[in-house]
């Protein structure tokens, strides 16, 4: 179907039509994205060629790799550390790392004391320059709901077990600060290369889903 | 009282069901809601606080039933009109699409690594001077409602409504988004991380010793005794 077409069939959709006009559009989001995209590129105000800039760079460059060197090179590198933890945004831009929904970085550590996790109960706030486009997991009323009142049950459904000495504390990201865990470094990996801790590094590490991976 | 996307505690929902983490998109009319939103915010016709006020603003029934990239999806085209980017008869197709005076805005290919990686950094020189430090006890609002425009935006969930914390650090001055969606100016201030005890929040914590914290503006608190 052409978006035209799309479009001026779904015109006579009756409700909301003057509170809300996104009840213009198609009903379909495939076809409510296409028309939108033909309507704005014909008012001359969108280049199809930019939002296949965007898609390309978050498939392919902006993603939860970027963490992963970052927790990597903290668990290797004291004076990275101390830098991460003094401003853990100027410290990651110096590897490249920086922009949209990353403006401002903490990072919060794990310790055998403490477990981080990060929640946005009021969107779907999240490191983009790090993590890359948060899942939709992340992104679920069921994660944002629950992660700030039984993060254990949620963790569990991560097949995550904590210890009972072991406090949780939760990040909702309720401000323009982003929040990464470092995961704690699994045991076993003294003298290994950055880039061999780098794969130990899950995403679901540095929200404070999951857990470091555990060499076999 | 809150509005729908104030979830923040509530009771009912299922799982949480994790995936694996190669997927980034799950359909190809997500990465174009994405891009397109991405885009449409570049030209310069509202902030981050004015687009999310909308997502918020959509109906109950609406943000349930739509997913994630439907509420984007449905936000942008909301604002798009109520800014005056765009018509009703465009949107409806009642009328062919006219080229904008914002055209000459329009994001090009060449300027997307640059724009993505300069982003929006919202930390702003403020008059308002910090008056809680580290390790203060502080209340917060006992309603979590904007105190500017009825039914407004804010970033104190209803969870945390009058609830006691403790200061854990002072992020610097950011801009308020509760005037900032309202055109109402950046007001920027001082902005802390607060810990709040588990059971300061819940009648049935999971564990003593567990936590929350929350990004809080300065008139969000007051101090606590």
């Amino acid at each position: 179907m052409d978006n035209r077409e799309a479009t001026l069939q779904d015109a006579q959709m009756p409700h909301d039509s003057h509170d809300h006009p996104h009840s213009l559009l198609p009903p379909d989001p495939a076809l409510r994205v296409k028309a939108l995209e033909t309507i704005l590129t014909e008012k001359g105000l969108i280049d199809p060629a930019a939002l296949d800039a965007i898609i390309e760079t978050y498939e392919n460059r902006i993603g939860p790799r970027n963490g992963a060197q970052v927790v990597a090179r903290a668990w290797s590198d004291p004076a990275f550390l101390q830098a991460l933890r003094a401003d853990a945004t100027q410290a990651v831009e110096e590897m490249g790392f920086a922009g949209r929904q990353g403006e401002h970085l903490v990072a919060v550590e794990n310790t055998p004391e403490r477990h981080n996790m990060v929640v946005c109960t009021l969107c779907s706030c999240y490191p983009w320059p790090l993590l890359g486009i948060p899942p939709s997991w992340y992104k679920s009323d069921a994660y944002r709901a629950r992660a700030v009142r039984e993060p254990r049950r949620v963790l569990a459904e991560f097949g995550v077990l904590l210890p009972e000495d072991v406090a949780v504390r939760i990040w909702d990201s309720t401000a323009e600060m982003r929040y990464l865990v470092i995961p704690m470094r699994p045991s076993g990996t003294e003298g290994w290369s950055e880039a061999a801790l780098a794969d130990l590094v899950s995403r679901d590490s540095m929200v404070g889903t999951g857990l470091a991976k555990v060499p076999e | 009282m809150s509005r729908v996307h104030d979830m923040g505690g509530r009771f009912g929902d299922d799982a949480v069901v994790p995936e694996p983490e190669e997927i980034v998109f799950h359909e190809d009319w997500h990465k174009r809601a994405l891009a397109l939103t991405l885009a449409a915010g570049s030209l310069g016709q509202w902030n981050l606080d004015v687009s999310r006020h909308a997502r918020e603003c959509l109906s109950p029934q609406d943000y349930t039933r739509f997913s994630y990239f439907e509420k984007w999806l449905a936000a942008l085209a909301d604002l798009l009109v109520a800014q005056g980017v765009a018509t009703v008869e465009e949107m409806s197709g009642k009328s062919g699409a006219k080229v904008s005076e914002l055209a000459t805005r329009r994001l090009t290919a060449d300027q997307v690594a640059n724009v993505l990686s300069r982003g929006g950094p919202v930390d702003r020189p403020s008059k308002v001077l910090p008056v809680f430090a580290a390790g203060d006890p502080v209340r917060t609002r006992p309603r979590a409602e904007n105190v500017h425009v009825s039914g407004g935006h804010t970033r104190q969930p209803q969870y945390v409504a009058g609830a006691r914390g403790r200061i854990l650090r002072l992020h610097g001055s950011h801009v308020l988004p509760d005037t900032n969606a309202h055109g109402l100016g950046e007001a920027p201030e001082p902005l802390y991380a607060v810990v709040f005890a588990a059971s300061e929040l819940w009648a049935h914590p999971e564990h003593p010793a567990d936590e929350v914290v929350l990004d809080m503006w300065q008139s969000y608190l007051e101090p606590a005794i």
